[in-house]
């Protein structure tokens, strides 16, 4: 491997446990923090006669993870391309 | 028609559609066998990874589970689906780019030591089987309750399906049949939960008449927490546990679910990198369309159950069903045990609520109730009975039995499958006759998962006493090792042999010794050494939530003994800066 492809290399990898880690923090967020240790905050707003935070410790955690993976993958998509490391 | 041949017709339907595909997809080369040929769509193999990860305990059970615990069950929820995130973004990609067959085959070569690949073996191994025992003894569970077959019948029958298309077809057949296993599944767990939703809320979609408005206008909800708290029950929305048990409980779910073995090959079957990273996507489009309608399915399920039983205001001697009265659901499954009625006071009537609570106690001894009468309500009634008490046609009654079959199925398949490729290919090839043949290492393979399926069977059939504790440590193993030395191996270049060894040793010992601590050594009754309660827990934290800090044991002591020894050689490190690139994945696919 040449020591251009090296930096790239390098650079494409920093750009993803970027990604990764913005991608984790919304992760935690949701679900440890909405759905139980943020809980009796987010249950001030009522959904269903219950609160937010039971909304996110049942249903809405489930559908931020839905988002979050879709979105890593075509983020990903796009910086395989941008540093030239895509398949084919 | 009558429901026992409906029934008949429908499982009959499946298994014929189970046997087709396997006759159709027999797997030819140890690619097609271990991997399916890497030819694998990510959406199709997203369908095949959600049935794979389903069992008998997601599509039986966990309702049920849900109904009980409230709020408190939504460590179940998050866990069991948030691991697909961690597996998407730190495992999936990495180890289809290095493009060999089994996990403990990674853990090996990263580590450049046949010792650590050993120990992944032996995780892998014990977790599969202890989550095996659980789907075999569903499969006789659901013949003997449906088809009212002998257990042992029963499981043989499951056992002749599974030999038939997983023996045949290895990844190959077991992908594809168990694409039509979620289909099975899913439409079974979501019809009936359509019109229960339907009947007590009016919107069809369960996920959002779980939040909606029952007919008097209360929310669905908050008329759950009165009828139950009336009878002396805990609030179903409140919180029960403690914060910290509920975190770590739900972090050991995740790290675990994402360390399965079973789970993390069905990624191996994909074509390229980018189809792995969004193949954990739909896998987790077709989990959530059943974990987002459980806790639905679990509330709705609960209400009905109670006010059945309890038909107007507590207190009131008519407001209590007559026993003579109660329903045709009631007595079928009364025959089955699951549920149990004792007439304590006499008075032919069905008293229903929690006479452990020592102030409503004393308010039902005024009411002249003498004690709980439904001395069982098994959770798994939740589930199975729910097309009963919703009063639907018989042929969806067919159906809920031919979706708990396909889930125990197909999730028995995937961990058999991880089980004999660690034997034909961890240990035979790799140990202890390297110059096998391709098709001497297919044989292998296929008599080791012939060999699989019959110790699954026979635990199946003398299912060990602690069978039901078993899910702790395949989760506790998968959490604390597997994952860990995974993740370490493709995020720290600097981790060597050394480390990684320690670590995954650290990390299990840590957790076998907590969970045996308060389960018994080996989960024999009587041996724990503190009861297992809430109060002498460290700091609170279950045995099943103790995979988390074993993991973090883990990652701990191997990062300060990598520092202490020598770096990983260098091709060490090439081979980690190459699997973290897409590029040249199709070269390593012709293995």
């Amino acid at each position: 491997m040449s020591t251009q492809q090296d930096s790239a290399g390098v650079a494409y990898w920093k750009a993803n446990i970027r990604l990764v880690t913005i991608c984790l923090i919304i992760w935690a967020v949701c679900s440890y923090g909405f759905g139980v240790i943020l809980r009796p905050v987010l249950d001030l707003i009522p959904v269903g006669g219950v609160g937010l935070g039971f909304w996110f410790a049942q249903q809405g955690s489930m559908i931020v993870f839905l988002v979050l993976v879709f979105y890593y993958a075509s983020a990903m998509n796009k910086l395989d391309r941008q540093f030239d490391v895509h398949e084919d | 028609m009558d429901l026992q041949t409906l029934t008949y017709i429908v499982v009959g339907a499946t298994f014929s559609l189970y046997i087709g595909i396997a006759i159709w997809a027999r797997a030819g080369t140890t690619g097609e066998f271990y991997a399916a040929g890497r030819g694998v769509h990510p959406v199709a193999n997203g369908m095949a990874t959600a049935a794979d990860w389903m069992s008998a305990a997601s599509f039986i059970s966990m309702a049920g589970l849900i109904a009980f615990k409230g709020y408190d069950a939504s460590l179940f929820l998050m866990g069991w689906t948030g691991g697909y995130v961690l597996l998407a973004m730190l495992l999936a990609p990495y180890l289809r780019k290095f493009g060999k067959f089994t996990v403990p085959e990674f853990i090996g070569d990263r580590y450049y030591s046949k010792v650590a690949r050993m120990v992944a073996v032996l995780c892998l191994i014990v977790a599969s089987i202890t989550y095996v025992i659980g789907q075999m003894k569903g499969i006789g569970v659901a013949f003997s309750r449906f088809l009212e077959l002998d257990y042992a019948t029963g499981l043989y029958v499951g056992m002749a399906i599974v030999f038939f298309y997983a023996v045949l077809g290895g990844m190959k057949g077991i992908t594809y049949t168990q694409i039509a296993q979620y289909c099975v599944l899913i439409f079974a767990y979501t019809v009936p939960a359509v019109f229960i939703s339907m009947n007590l809320t009016g919107n069809p979609l369960p996920q959002l008449g779980l939040f909606s408005a029952t007919a008097d206008g209360t929310p669905l909800l908050v008329k759950l927490d009165q009828t139950i708290m009336d009878l002396g029950f805990a609030q179903y929305t409140a919180q029960k546990g403690g914060t910290l048990n509920m975190v770590f409980y739900t972090f050991s779910l995740m790290i675990g679910t994402a360390g399965l073995p079973h789970v993390i090959i069905r990624f191996f079957t994909v074509p390229k990198v980018k189809d792995a990273r969004s193949s954990a996507g739909w896998a987790l489009v077709f989990i959530a369309i059943l974990y987002t309608t459980a806790p639905a399915v679990g509330s709705m399920a609960r209400l009905n159950l109670t006010n059945t039983i309890q038909t107007g205001p507590v207190g009131e001697v008519s407001a209590n069903l007559e026993y003579e009265k109660r329903p045709q659901w009631f007595k079928n499954w009364e025959k089955t045990g699951l549920l149990k009625y004792e007439d304590k006071n006499g008075d032919g009537r069905i008293q229903y609520y929690n006479d452990k609570n020592p102030e409503f106690a004393k308010k039902a001894e005024s009411y002249g109730w003498k004690g709980n009468e439904m001395t069982k309500v098994d959770r798994d009634i939740m589930v199975l009975a729910n097309p009963e008490i919703a009063k639907l046609p018989n042929w969806v009654i067919a159906l809920v039995a031919a979706g708990g079959l396909a889930a125990a199925l197909s999730t028995a398949a995937g961990l058999l499958l991880a089980i004999s490729t660690a034997i034909s290919h961890d240990l035979m090839k790799s140990m202890f006759t390297p110059n096998i043949s391709e098709k001497g290492e297919l044989m292998a393979a296929r008599v080791a998962m012939a060999g699989a399926i019959a110790v699954a069977g026979y635990l199946g059939l003398h299912p060990p006493g602690f069978a039901a504790q078993t899910v702790a440590l395949a989760f506790g193993l998968a959490a604390s090792s597997i994952f860990p030395a995974l993740m370490m191996g493709i995020f720290n270049k600097r981790i060597n042999n050394t480390g990684a060894v320690t670590g995954m040793l650290v990390g299990l010992g840590s957790t076998l010794l907590y969970i045996f601590t308060y389960k018994g050594w080996f989960f024999i009754p009587g041996t724990n050494m503190l009861p297992n309660t809430t109060a002498n827990h460290l700091f609170g934290i279950a045995p099943e939530a103790f995979g988390a800090i074993g993991a973090m044991l883990n990652f701990a002591s191997a990062t300060i003994v990598s520092k202490l020894t020598a770096p990983p050689p260098e091709h060490i490190q090439h081979l980690v800066e190459d699997i973290r690139i897409p590029k040249g994945a199709g070269a390593a696919t012709d293995h």
